[in-house]
């Protein structure tokens, strides 16, 4: 079996030790989070953590079945990436000058279809909604230039198919 | 939903409660039916300690002389008794050294609950004395573990622990309490947890899937079960029993499963795994059809899984969702406690005998019986075997007596000779091979089923790494029988190092000390013997003896436990020599 990105989305209670415990599997298996982000989900009181990785779907679903098994875990589902619409953000702060000198940043602004979310007498601030090759790209452009922050956030996201999730989860927390 | 209210002596029984919440504590142990707990005590765990003291008519706490004894002797407890083992002990090092239990008992499935004391709210995080992240360290080897950092929270979070510890698939679970919520009180009222919302302990069972199995089943030529310790804890040993002999299967057990079927149970034919029965191993790969029943396809158990029953239909009978496709795929899956399936399944079984098929385990057995059983328990050699000492236990002690064992040689000798009428007599630390395990193990056994005639067959490596634990047997007069099969080596490490590293023996040999004498000081009557002809009657005495005895038995020092599947190997590949 080949390696792939999946997605891997748990509903939870909102425990302080239950990240701990849902990293640990992956420790224990040795398998590196991509990506990880942690929300309130369409549920009131439900917590999500999205969580990328590469690997095999035979050790995703191995591990998501580890997932699941947590006291504190509600429901685990796993994804590839054709059966999500998946997004991550990323910021750039970049030196305020460099906005009037350098022609190029303007075009990779409206080429990027960024934003400019704050601009001061000495930075200012992109922000980048995408997949994450395109916040690479934009990276990859911006850098030559000089990034003076960087950040991207967890990738998240929801199903393309219509997962009847909240009624799945309702009828499992009954 | 039961509910409860204190009841303190001192005041009106009828007023919720406003008590302290070490007292709360001891009122929530008493509400889940315990009376026995194993501890050691410490700074941040003395409140407890101190209304422990109070209440000393209702819930007897043995002092251990090892946190990780309190552990086992939990276990010990949980497995022959089927209740839920408590253990407690300080913060820092106290919490430290329950990790080898934890980690034990979440690996074998043992519903044990483990309180510790912890440094007070506001220095949490700081370094304090003796503060350590017990929550951190302890999730990986806990089933829940939480930190109670407030009185209020006691009762819930202890009648949730007891409830996640033995629901479902059990196993340990950790409270972590601090020091200012033993102080602080509570207004306390007690209703047993049933319910988690985020926790489905037990998967409903599948009527197709119990028709697939039993379609299977009714089609099948040589089918063949390997049942483990799922059975004894779902309760399901009548069950399995009706299975085998209306379908007429031969059944095998893991060590984790065995007893749950007496050994003299003719459908019953042995051992799978790294040291078990020759015929069950090689002819898991000549069934066609492998039900597993409540076993989990442990590595000791497969060898390697590329050449694991291939050619068998595979049904997984198995109550822990996680445990299906794990290892070994299932064809058909069967979710559910053994109990129920197995009772559900029964009615779609036909009738059958399989009479060849049974005498092809007979004939391996035969194989098996002349190159290897014959000489472990009838040497005709000069030097005493483990195997005819099991042998003279399971006669003196008329197949009756609950066996716990360590790790190591031993330990596969014991489960390959010992005789079991009852189910939950084979106390063995599987998943995890702890050594040290079996002495605060007999003690926890011993004080679970009283009634009960318990042996501990321990190693002599194994036996010093809880020795300290005879302080127990002696304060309180336990009465264990010892036997320490002394062969001055790490026996089992030295077999691989003589078949697989051309007998380079680093540090397995070890010269012992008088372990008489070390019995004797704690005054536990002591004996040992050298001789075969001294040995009958030194175990006859060791069985008839109504106090704790300890038995040292000087075996040969370079036997090999034989069979053996190399690691790695298959189970075809199992060596007879
Ligand atoms: C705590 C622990 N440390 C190390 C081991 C590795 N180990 C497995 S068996 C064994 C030898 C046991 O020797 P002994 O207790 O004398 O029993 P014997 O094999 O001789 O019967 C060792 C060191 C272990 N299982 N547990």
């Amino acid at each position: 079996m080949e390696n792939q990105w999946f997605t891997i989305s748990v509903y939870s209670e909102n425990n302080v030790g239950l990240l701990n415990r849902i990293s640990g599997i992956f420790l224990k298996r040795h398998i590196n989070i991509e990506s990880l982000n942690v929300s309130k989900s369409e549920i009131e009181q439900v917590s999500k953590f999205t969580i990328v990785v590469f690997t095999t779907e035979d050790w995703t679903r191995k591990i998501v079945g580890q997932i699941e098994k947590q006291i504190e875990v509600i429901k685990a589902f796993y994804h590839t990436d054709d059966e999500t619409i998946y997004q991550e953000s990323a910021l750039f702060k970049i030196a305020s000058a460099l906005l009037f000198d350098e022609r190029q940043i303007q075009n990779i602004i409206k080429e990027s279809n960024s934003q400019i979310v704050t601009v001061s007498r000495d930075f200012f601030v992109l922000a980048k909604t995408g997949r994450r090759h395109e916040i690479d790209e934009m990276h990859d452009a911006l850098e030559p230039f000089g990034i003076l922050q960087f950040v991207r956030s967890g990738r998240i996201t929801v199903t393309k198919e219509a997962m009847p999730i909240t009624q799945l989860l309702e009828e499992s927390i009954k | 939903m039961e509910t409860l209210n204190a009841q303190k002596p001192t005041k009106n029984n009828n007023i919720a409660m406003k008590i302290t919440g070490a007292e709360a504590i001891i009122h929530c142990l008493l509400a889940e039916g315990v009376d026995l707990i194993y501890g050691y005590p410490g700074g941040a765990i003395m409140p407890v300690y101190d209304e422990l003291y109070k209440f000393q008519d209702k819930l007897t706490h043995i002092l251990t002389r090892h946190e990780q004894g309190a552990t086992h002797a939990a276990q010990g407890y949980a497995r022959v008794s089927g209740r839920v083992g408590v253990a407690m002990a300080t913060s820092g090092p106290g919490a430290t050294n329950l990790v080898t239990g934890l980690a034990d008992a979440q690996i074998d499935s043992t519903p044990m609950v483990c309180i510790t004391g912890q440094v007070p709210r506001h220095l949490l995080g700081s370094d304090a004395f003796q503060e350590t992240d017990i929550v951190g360290i302890s999730t990986p080897v806990t089933k829940w573990n939480y930190q109670i950092t407030k009185a209020s929270e006691i009762p819930e979070i202890m009648a949730k622990a007891f409830y996640i510890a033995k629901s479902g698939r059990p196993g340990p679970v950790l409270v972590d309490i601090t020091k200012n919520a033993q102080f602080d009180e509570l207004d306390f009222t007690y209703e047993k947890c049933t319910k988690v919302r985020s926790y489905n302990p037990v998967p409903k069972p599948d009527l197709e899937s119990i028709k697939a199995a039993a379609e299977l089943i009714n089609n099948a030529k040589k089918p063949y079960i390997v049942w483990g310790q799922g059975v004894i804890l779902g309760k399901a040993e009548e069950e399995l029993k009706a299975l085998i002999e209306k379908a007429g299967i031969p059944a095998a057990w893991t060590i984790m499963g065995e007893s749950a079927i007496p050994t003299s149970h003719p459908l019953n034919v042995g051992m799978v795994g790294m040291h078990g029965n020759y015929g069950p191993n090689v002819l898991t790969n000549e069934c066609d059809l492998l039900l597993a029943i409540g076993m989990r396809f442990d590595d000791r158990v497969t060898g390697s899984l590329d050449t694991y029953a291939k050619q068998a239909n595979v049904v997984h009978f198995e109550i822990d969702p996680a445990e299906i496709n794990k290892n070994v795929k299932a064809d058909v899956a069967v979710l559910g406690n053994a109990k129920d399936t197995l009772a559900a399944l029964l009615p779609f079984v036909k009738e059958n005998s399989h009479d060849a098929w049974h005498k092809e385990f007979d004939k391996k057995y035969e194989e098996e019986f002349k190159t290897v059983i014959e000489n472990d328990i009838h040497p005709t050699k000069p030097g005493l075997t483990m195997g005819e000492v099991i042998e003279e236990i399971n006669i003196a002690a008329k197949n009756k007596a609950v066996i716990v064992t360590d790790v190591g040689q031993h330990q596969m000798i014991a489960c390959r000779y010992a005789k079991f009428e009852q189910s939950k007599s084979n106390i063995t630390s599987g998943g995890l091979g702890t050594m040290g395990f079996a002495l605060p193990a007999a003690i926890g056994a011993k004080q679970g089923a009283p009634e009960r005639e318990v042996v501990a067959i321990i190693g002599d490596g194994g036996y010093q790494m809880t020795i300290q634990e005879l302080g127990v047997i002696f304060q309180h007069q336990i009465p264990v029988k010892i036997v320490v099969l002394n062969n001055d080596h790490l026996g089992m490490v030295r077999q691989w190092q003589e078949l697989f590293f051309d007998k380079r023996y680093a540090s397995t040999v070890m010269v012992n000390p008088d372990f008489v004498k070390i019995a004797e000081g704690y005054h536990i009557e002591a004996k040992s013997v050298s001789k075969r002809e001294d040995l009958k009657s030194a175990v006859e005495e060791m069985i008839s003896s109504d106090k704790p005895y300890f038995l040292e038995v000087k075996v040969e020092k370079e036997d090999n436990v034989f069979p053996m599947i190399p690691s790695g190997a298959s189970v075809s590949d199992i060596r007879l020599k």
